[in-house]
């Protein structure tokens, strides 16, 4: 079946094949990079759009130290006027890291939360992205009036059942998001 | 087409399924299968990367030198799951979001190598492409079926489709219901297989 291995057929296969499948690959790659970079950007701007005031100019991503990892946040401007910032914060939950987009108004109210990725268990902690009476509840909310950490922990938040876990990361998350913001504001 | 070819093509979907009978690609198997859509999809992007694969080893097959054989398979098998990989990312994002880390595992699905060595290098073009066929469209097959059944007992959806309201089952969605699920299908499919 196969042609005996001899040094020179060996070398001269391997580079061939190399060879073939690099250049395919490069085609490949020139061919779905705009796509690709299209693709993403248009799932980043979908999970920011979701926690911001609609009709705002999206800035660039800057970075931003939120709870003490390197972030990034977002500015949205309509004018000249600040509109309001998004930022990605991330903690660590029950099943490993839950990350979130906080949109926060210059006033320092949330405005409105999003889940961009989590590995929590479906069906209890995983309800984190579909439980509307627990995402709901840190739209508008004002951290100046209420504490950022769930009723267990003397906090206003209301926990998911069985998911105490998953409810305190998802509410550090937000607070970690505040707190940078007023790093932001002090600036 | 002949005899032959038909049983080329018709075996991997029972006498030498991959999931149920041969217990290959166990991993992408068990883990991507909490829902029909997830096992489907995951399924046909095995396919895509048999068939090509097997269509071209069974080309290259006789000139490879018997020493760098594995090495030459498997920078064929990467180059398509790569390709593969760049077209659902731009594409279909996603669904690379979903099965993610599982894409580039197909690489070392047993199953591709496996066929690679057991029938492509040994067999035509066609044969090839048949045995490629046939084997992923059995192993997409049996991720469709072990999704749907996990996906009813788990979340009582089928396809997406939800018929009843709340939570199902929810062991089923996670890795122990995987095993469970898997165990009885497999009973169930062997019976079955036995008597015809």
């Amino acid at each position: 079946m196969a042609a005996k291995s001899n040094l020179t057929n060996m070398v001269l296969c391997l580079t061939a094949v190399c060879l073939v499948c690099s250049a395919l690959l490069g085609g490949m790659y020139v061919l779905t990079a705009e796509p690709i970079a299209k693709a993403n950007a248009d799932i980043l701007k979908a999970s920011i759009g979701a926690v911001l005031p609609e009709g705002g100019e999206l800035s660039e991503a800057k970075p931003l130290e939120v709870g003490g990892q390197a972030s990034e946040y977002y500015v949205s401007t309509s004018g000249s006027e600040v509109q309001a910032y998004a930022i990605r914060s991330t903690t660590v939950g029950f099943g490993g890291p839950l990350t979130l987009m906080v949109g926060i108004t210059p006033d320092g109210k949330v405005y409105n939360t999003s889940v961009l990725s989590h590995a929590e268990t479906p069906g209890l902690g995983a309800k984190c992205t579909s439980d509307e009476h627990f995402y709901s509840q840190f739209k508008g909310f004002d951290p100046s009036q209420k504490i950022l950490s769930v009723k267990k922990d003397g906090g206003d938040v209301d926990a998911i059942t069985a998911s105490t876990i998953t409810s305190r990361a998802y509410s550090l998350a937000v607070k970690n998001a505040v707190e940078a913001f007023k790093t932001i504001k002090g600036e | 087409m002949s005899k032959r070819k038909l049983d080329i093509f018709t075996k991997g979907f029972f006498k030498e399924n991959p999931t149920f009978v041969l217990l290959l690609g166990m991993c992408p198997t068990l883990a991507t299968t909490t829902s029909a859509i997830n096992g489907l999809s995951m399924g046909l992007a095995t396919l895509f990367v048999l068939v090509l694969s097997n269509i071209v080893i069974s080309a290259i097959a006789p000139v490879v030198p018997d020493k760098v054989h594995i090495p030459v398979y498997i920078v064929v098998i990467a180059t398509f799951v790569t390709i593969l990989q760049f077209a659902m990312q731009a594409y279909t994002p996603d669904m690379y979001k979903t099965l993610g880390l599982f894409i580039p595992l197909i690489v070392v699905n047993c199953i591709v190598l496996g066929r690679a060595e057991a029938f492509a290098s040994k067999n035509g073009i066609v044969d090839s492409a048949l045995d490629g066929l046939g084997i992923g469209f059995g192993f997409t097959m049996s991720l469709t079926v072990l999704g749907l059944v996990r996906e009813i007992l788990g979340s009582g959806s089928a396809f997406g489709w939800k018929f009843i309201s709340g939570d199902g089952i929810l062991v089923f969605v996670m890795a122990p219901g995987a095993f469970i699920a898997l165990g009885y299908l497999m009973v169930l499919f062997n019976k079955i297989a036995k008597k015809n």
